[in-house]
Formats: structure tokens, C-alpha cells, sequence
């Protein structure tokens, strides 16, 4: 059995696709390329996929990492041309790497991402830069999700504007780098309204994946 | 109207708050989106329910795989939306487009819709009320598609008469081509859309409801229904194909969880058995089936296609097909080291079901699901389903031994003549299956029974009859409820509200439309979902119209009545129909077709084109 990691992006087909679909759309993506995957044992196999960190629905990325365990032992090349010549709307392969089966989970090894936001709409310069500072220079943030609080300050690493255009409407993108840590995780959506933003007139991309300094 | 890119625009800032927003944006694996100014004819199909139900539908998929294989024709898929995104778009003024390439349905030649059941009539008008056509034909002019219909409860179209411009009657896998043709040759003529419908007419099996007259009798029934002009056909009937044409292979894999992910295949077109009850038994004769060659090529490719992990075989009555061992044992050979699972609905009451599900068995933990309809042989024998009680129990005992423990059982409550004692037999026969099972398995026995209501619907033997009056099957059901959930079983049934709305549009007439109309002003949709069902917008209707619901649905018709669908064939003859009904009536039963003809009347209609089967002949004897 071979553990293989795949880097890729997820577009703007799949934006609305959630990661336990996203699943079943690798189960067949792989199927129909004529790759085997490894099924769990017990009494329910399951295919052993892993996703890194999932994606919040509605976002695409351009770093998107899934780990596959593959029953045949196969030459990369040839995974990596079977993949590619199997059409699957809103995954484009980039790249393809054999990983020490006795590494930790890939989402252990993942700690958090980056992301770049477009807003939709422009929006007053000085009121997002304000709104920005005054996040940064906070030690908490403290939210809701799902009926519980949290504080979303710390799961902040970075958070700046693009293009820091001397108009007086902002219409560049924002910059954030936000933490996974165990049972909490900085998304993208939750600094929008922090920063006073709809997250339904913003379009985010992830665009990399932090890991564990090795 | 809005363009399509502006429809991108919109979505993107409304989609994440509504459920599930991969509904609505397309772009699935097999979808074919094409150049919209490169091809003549623009059509739409629509199912009228949401996308996770119409997307795994088979005739969706089998009219879209055959008109987007013509170069000159691109079809696109639209669905109802869910209430929390039809709030949004009815907010923003996004009007209902189609999932390929975003267009405003309003901007396709034909907007197609496939209605199986009653209760989606509703959405029907929703759709085209989100889309911004006017919902009655009389009110549509070039500016607007053509909105044609097809599918089961089309068989009696006249409650949707008002609303639908042209109305196909049975199975359209060839006459979709004619009808694009007949359209095609209209826009070259830059003729009124009045001629359209006139050409559309000269299709066999197309019926244009505002081209026919309806008289009615003093009490309310019908005197009489006449073509406008005797150039139109007086009974337009249905269309049947010779041979089932090759099956698609190139299913859409929807990007989210939808009812049934999987790969749909017909193995078998029409039934023998005769089940009096059974509307699809009646209007889908001759029995037509697929050849296995046919068929595991067919899953080849579509698993090569799609990548699913599950195939059905589909058909009326899967065990009736004739070489179901061999189909069964030639896809377990081939495809069983693949994972894949097999899923075979409406199995017969007897041992080789049971043989063929063992084959499959070591897949995955299931339950075994059988209709005996009825717990006495006496019921069995009214509905024309004989099957002894000793066979059904030693069904469920090879079931038993065979390792299942699961077993899931549909009767149906309120066929004609079954008293209470019928019904009491119902807990009886379960208490009998529970022991069996607990000698058998042991504790591990799980029984769920589910309790459907009879409707009577047109053009079957039991068209004459009356639905059971609400007291009477609430009184069935709640001794049901009551008895069975006391043994442990789960029960699952029928609403009365739901029944009785099937009842009244199954057999309804065109006084219906203003029914319809009025309760979909009124909020109604989704009536299918109980959830959503509000039952009192539909009384307040009927009874704004002054209409009472028990003509249509619990009163006994005269067999001299004449139906608000005298004037569709089934091809299948009413005398035969009268037959069946007064022999159930004498608690006597007609075989099997495949092994005496009862002169239904489907082959002397069909002579010549059972010639052109080529493969094998019908189920019919010579």
C-alpha cells in the first residue's frame, strides 16, 4: 500500500461542495481513473482518504492537499497521468508525492492557512484599515459559533490589505493567515465580520496551507 | 431579462444562506454545456421538485442524453428551489434559470417538464410563476416558451389543462426528436404559435388540451369530450417504442449527497402480472425487455462514467425478468470485486428473489423488502396479486435461514372490498412473520411495516371505484398504529390529507385547474412534503370553487360514466379494464399474461410495431 499526497485546486465547480461530498467526489474521481483505493478494516470499510483541513463551503483554494492510501503499488508518473486524464470539473492536479506511511495524519500536520479575500463590492479605505488595527492591536475577539463562544484574536496570525491603493474606496483584496488549533479554527468568514464585512459580498480563496515546522 | 452573467452575480452573494446552495449552481461531472448561439432549438427540462429528488430521475437523464446528442438542439436542467432560496430569488428578482449556462428559462424554445405524481402540479405552476411565463397557455404568446409535459400522471392530463400548451401521452424516447423537429420547421415558417400547436398535434401521442371540448352532464360528470375540429384526432394514443432504445451511460454525478447516488439502468419496461391496483402496470404494457448483453455493457460504461459505487436495476417487477439469473449472475462476476453495490426494487414473493439477493448478500448488511399488498388470500385474489399465505411465509423463511434479519413489508389499506378482518390479518400475518423470525435469527428479528392508502387511480380495473371514506381509514390505521407498534414493529403510513389529495388530482377534470391555481396563489407547494403540506389551503380552494372533493374522490362510478380521461388510450381496452374490475368483484383472478393472453387489447393496437423489434418478441404470447 502506498500513501500518496495530492496538491490541488479546488475551483469554482466544487465551491458549493462541502468536504464530506468532497469525499465521495474522490472516491469516484479516483474510480473512474482506474486507481484502487485502500478500504479500512472492520465492519464498515471505509476508503482511506484523508483531507488536510476542510474548506468552508463556498470557498475555492488554490492549495487544497488530500492524502489517499492506493492498493497497488504504482508508479507516480502513472498515478499522476491517470488522474490527469480523467476529467473531474472543479479539481485541477498539481502535484502528486509518495509520504512516509509512519508520518502523522496529514491533519495533524496542518496548522492553520492562508487566505485571500476579493470583496465584492468597494468599500471606504479608511474604515477597513481602522477596523483592521483595531482587531490587530486586541488580545480577543470574542465570537459565537454554534452557540458557543470563542475568541477569535489568537487563531489570527496575519491580516493586512493587498493593495494598499492611496483612493479613498478600497476595491484590492485582504490578506489573512489564520490558525487551526485543536478545536478551534480561524475561518476566513469570522474576521470578515469582525472587520464589519459580509462574507456573502466577499470571494475568499485559500491559498496555502500551513504546516508544522518539521 | 436579466442576463445570465448578472444571474452568476446575484447567486454568488445569496447562496450561502440558503441550504445546501450545490442545488443551484450546475457544473457537475457529465453536464453538457454548450454554445448557446451555435445551436437552432433551446430546451429546458424541468423536473418540479427540488434538485437532490429530480436529479437521480431516468427519464431526465434519458431526454437529456438524447437531445443533447443532436448538434443543432442544447437541453439544460432546471429544479424547483427549496422555499429558502425561492425567498431569495423572489427578493432579488432572480427569475428561475437553468443549471447549465444560467439562462432565464424564459429564454428557451421549450420548457419540458416531467410530472410523474400529482402532487408536484403545484410546483409546476410555481416554476413558471419564478420564471416569469404566464402560468395559463392562453395567456403565452411568442414572447414565451413553448411549456410542454409528459410522465405518468399526465395519463389523466385534464386537471393541468389550462396551463400546459401540449401535453406528450407515453414514452417519449423517440418522439422528443419529432416534436423538436415539428418546432424546428415552425420557426422557419414564421408562423402564429396557434400553428405550432396545430403541427404539434399531427404527433402521434401529443394531445393539445386548449384543442379539445368538455360537456358536462347535469350531476357533474362528464357528457362528452370533442376535438374542436374533426382533423384532430377524437382519442390521442399513447406512444410506445418497439425496442427500448440503448440506455444513457453518461449520468450527471451531482457534486452533493442527492436520493439515490447511483447508476439507474432499465432492465424492463412494462409488467404481466395484471395487478388491478397497479397505474403503472396498466399504461407501461407490452412488457419490453433489455437484453443482458445490452444491460452489463450498459453498467461497464456507466461506472466507467460516472464512478459511482451503485447500480439499480430497475423495472416494475425485477424477478419477472426473464433472464434475471443470468443478468444477475453475469454482474457479480464482473463487477463484484469493484465494491459495487446492486440494488434490485420490486422483487416477487417467492424463493428466487430470495436466490438473488443471497448473490448479492455479502455486500452490505440490508433488509429484505416484499409487497404482499394484502394479509388474506381472499384480498390477494380481489387485487389480482395471488399469492397464497403459505408461499408468502415460506418466502419469509428462506429470507430468514439465508441470514437476513430485516424485513420490511408494504401492505395497503382501503382496496375495494376489504373489511376490517382483512385489515386485522395485516397484525396477524405480522405476529406469525416475528415468530418465524425469532426461531429462526432470534432477538436480532426486525420487522418495519409500512401502511399505504389505496388510491384509485385512472385507467386501471379499479378506476370505478371509491376511495375509503376518512373515517374508515383512519379507523384502519390507527387498529394498524396501535397493534403492530405493541409487537415491536415499526410502522410508517400514509397521511390522510396526502391520500386524499392524490385521490381528487388523480381522477380529476378541468374544473380541477381553478383549484390548483387557487391554492398555489394561496401558498400551496410541495405538496408531497408533509412538512410543508398545508392541507386547508387546498379546502379553502375547493371551496372557494364551490367544488366538493368527495365527487372525486369517495364516490363509486357508474360503468357507464364517462371518465374525464375517455379520450387518452392506454391502448389497453376500457371493456378490458370493466373485466378485470367485475371479476375482482367475484374474487377472481387473470394469470400472468406472459402465459394465456387476456386480449387487453395492446397487441392487436401495436401489431405492426412489434414487427420492428428486432431483439425478442414482446412478453406477449404469439
Amino acid at each position: 500500500m502506498d500513501r500518496i499526497r495530492i496538491i490541488y485546486k479546488k475551483g469554482e465547480d466544487l465551491r458549493y461542495t462541502g468536504h464530506l461530498d468532497l469525499q465521495k467526489i474522490w472516491e469516484r474521481f479516483l474510480r473512474r481513473a482506474g486507481l484502487s483505493l485502500a478500504y479500512s478494516q472492520g465492519f464498515h470499510p471505509q476508503p482511506r482518504i484523508s483531507q488536510a483541513l476542510p474548506l468552508p463551503l463556498g470557498i475555492t483554494s488554490l492549495a487544497e492537499i488530500i492524502e489517499i492510501w492506493l492498493e497497488n503499488n504504482e508508479d507516480l508518473d502513472h498515478i499522476e497521468k491517470k488522474l490527469k486524464n480523467t476529467d473531474q470539473p472543479g479539481i485541477e492536479i498539481y502535484h502528486l508525492e509518495l509520504i512516509d506511511p509512519f508520518l502523522p495524519k496529514i491533519q495533524n500536520l496542518v496548522i492553520g492557512a492562508e487566505y485571500q479575500v476579493a470583496l465584492l463590492d468597494s468599500i471606504a479605505a479608511e474604515v477597513l484599515k481602522n477596523n483592521i488595527d483595531k482587531l490587530l492591536l486586541n488580545e480577543t475577539a470574542f465570537r459565537e459559533k454554534r452557540g458557543k463562544t470563542y475568541n477569535l484574536r489568537p487563531l489570527i496570525k496575519e491580516l493586512y490589505l493587498i493593495q494598499d491603493e492611496k483612493s479613498i474606496s478600497f476595491s484590492g483584496d485582504i490578506f489573512m493567515s489564520l490558525l487551526a488549533l485543536p478545536g478551534a479554527t480561524g475561518r476566513p468568514d469570522e474576521v470578515l465580520y469582525e472587520l464589519g464585512i459580509d462574507p456573502n459580498n466577499a470571494r475568499i480563496t485559500r491559498t496555502k496551507l500551513l504546516f508544522q515546522p518539521s | 431579462m436579466i442576463s445570465s452573467f448578472e444571474i452568476k452575480q446575484q447567486l454568488e452573494r445569496v447562496l450561502l444562506n440558503v441550504q445546501k446552495p450545490g442545488r443551484y449552481v450546475g457544473g457537475e461531472l457529465n453536464q453538457v454545456l454548450k454554445d448557446w448561439k451555435a445551436v437552432k432549438t433551446h430546451i429546458a427540462l424541468v423536473f418540479p421538485d427540488i434538485y437532490d429528488i429530480g436529479l437521480p430521475n431516468l427519464g431526465l437523464a434519458i431526454f437529456y442524453d438524447i437531445l443533447n446528442k443532436r448538434h443543432d438542439v442544447l437541453a439544460e436542467r432546471s429544479f424547483a428551489p427549496w422555499l429558502d432560496m425561492e425567498i431569495m430569488m423572489r427578493k432579488r428578482e432572480i427569475p428561475l434559470y437553468s443549471l447549465e449556462s444560467k439562462t432565464p428559462l424564459m429564454n428557451f424554445d421549450i420548457v419540458a417538464f416531467s410530472i410523474p405524481y400529482e402532487s408536484l402540479y403545484t410546483n409546476v405552476l410555481n416554476i413558471m410563476d419564478l420564471a416569469k411565463i404566464p402560468i395559463f397557455t392562453a395567456d403565452r404568446n411568442l414572447d414565451h416558451p413553448l411549456i410542454i409535459a409528459g410522465g405518468h400522471a399526465m395519463f389523466n392530463p385534464e386537471p393541468m389543462a389550462p396551463f400546459l400548451d401540449a401535453i406528450f401521452i407515453g414514452e417519449g424516447d423517440e418522439a422528443i426528436e419529432e416534436i423538436v423537429d415539428v418546432y424546428q420547421l415552425w420557426k422557419k415558417k414564421n408562423a402564429p404559435r396557434g400553428q405550432l400547436l396545430r403541427d404539434l398535434a399531427a404527433i402521434p401521442g401529443m394531445y393539445i388540451p386548449s384543442f379539445y371540448n368538455v360537456e358536462y352532464q347535469m350531476d357533474g360528470t362528464i357528457k362528452d369530450i370533442n376535438p374542436i375540429d374533426p382533423d384532430l384526432p377524437g382519442i390521442i394514443k399513447k406512444r410506445v417504442v418497439a425496442n427500448l432504445p440503448l440506455p444513457p451511460t453518461h449520468f450527471i454525478v451531482p457534486s452533493i449527497d442527492v436520493v439515490h447516488n447511483r447508476v439507474p439502468i432499465e432492465i424492463m419496461r412494462g409488467c404481466t402480472r395484471g395487478c388491478r391496483f397497479c397505474h403503472a402496470g396498466m399504461i407501461n404494457r407490452p412488457v419490453r425487455e433489455r437484453p443482458v448483453h445490452e444491460i452489463v455493457n450498459s453498467i461497464r460504461d456507466s461506472l466507467q462514467n460516472t464512478g459511482y459505487e451503485e447500480v439499480a436495476l430497475l423495472s416494475l417487477s425485477s424477478s419477472d425478468y426473464s433472464q434475471i439469473v443470468d443478468l444477475v449472475d453475469q454482474i457479480k462476476n464482473e463487477f463484484i470485486d469493484q465494491n459495487l453495490f446492486v440494488s434490485l426494487p420490486s422483487l416477487r414473493i417467492e424463493s428466487l428473489s430470495v436466490d438473488i439477493l443471497d448473490k448479492f448478500k455479502d455486500q452490505r448488511q440490508n433488509s429484505f423488502t416484499l409487497a404482499p399488498e394484502a394479509a388474506t388470500e381472499h384480498m390477494r385474489n380481489i387485487i389480482n396479486k395471488p399469492i397464497s399465505t403459505d408461499t408468502v411465509m415460506a418466502t419469509i423463511k428462506t429470507i430468514y435461514q439465508r441470514g437476513w434479519a430485516n424485513i420490511k413489508l408494504y401492505f395497503m389499506i382501503g382496496q375495494p372490498g376489504e373489511t376490517i378482518e382483512d385489515v386485522r390479518a395485516i397484525i396477524e400475518l405480522s405476529k406469525s412473520i416475528l415468530a418465524e423470525g425469532k426461531r429462526i435469527v432470534g432477538n436480532r428479528v426486525r420487522l418495519n411495516i409500512g401502511i399505504g392508502t389505496f388510491v384509485p387511480k385512472p385507467h386501471t380495473p379499479f378506476q370505478w371505484v371509491s376511495l375509503d371514506t376518512r373515517d374508515i381509514i383512519l379507523e384502519k390505521q390507527s387498529l394498524l398504529k396501535h397493534e403492530l407498534r405493541k409487537l415491536g414493529i415499526k410502522v410508517s403510513w400514509a397521511d390522510y390529507e396526502n391520500t386524499m389529495l392524490e385521490a381528487f388530482l388523480s381522477r380529476g377534470d378541468r374544473n380541477l385547474a381553478d383549484v390548483i391555481f387557487t391554492a398555489w396563489k394561496n401558498g400551496a407547494k410541495f405538496d408531497a412534503w408533509n412538512d410543508e403540506y398545508k392541507f386547508d389551503i387546498w379546502l379553502d380552494a375547493l371551496g372557494q370553487h364551490k367544488i366538493d372533493p368527495h365527487f372525486y374522490t369517495d364516490r363509486q362510478r357508474s360503468l357507464e360514466e364517462i371518465f374525464p380521461w375517455e379520450h387518452i388510450s392506454i391502448l389497453v381496452k376500457k371493456i378490458h379494464l370493466k373485466q378485470e374490475y367485475q371479476k375482482s368483484l367475484l374474487g377472481e383472478t387473470t394469470e400472468d399474461c406472459r402465459t394465456g393472453c387476456y386480449a387487453c387489447g395492446v397487441l392487436p393496437e401495436l401489431s405492426g410495431l412489434r414487427k420492428q423489434n428486432s431483439q425478442k418478441p414482446w412478453n406477449c404470447p404469439d
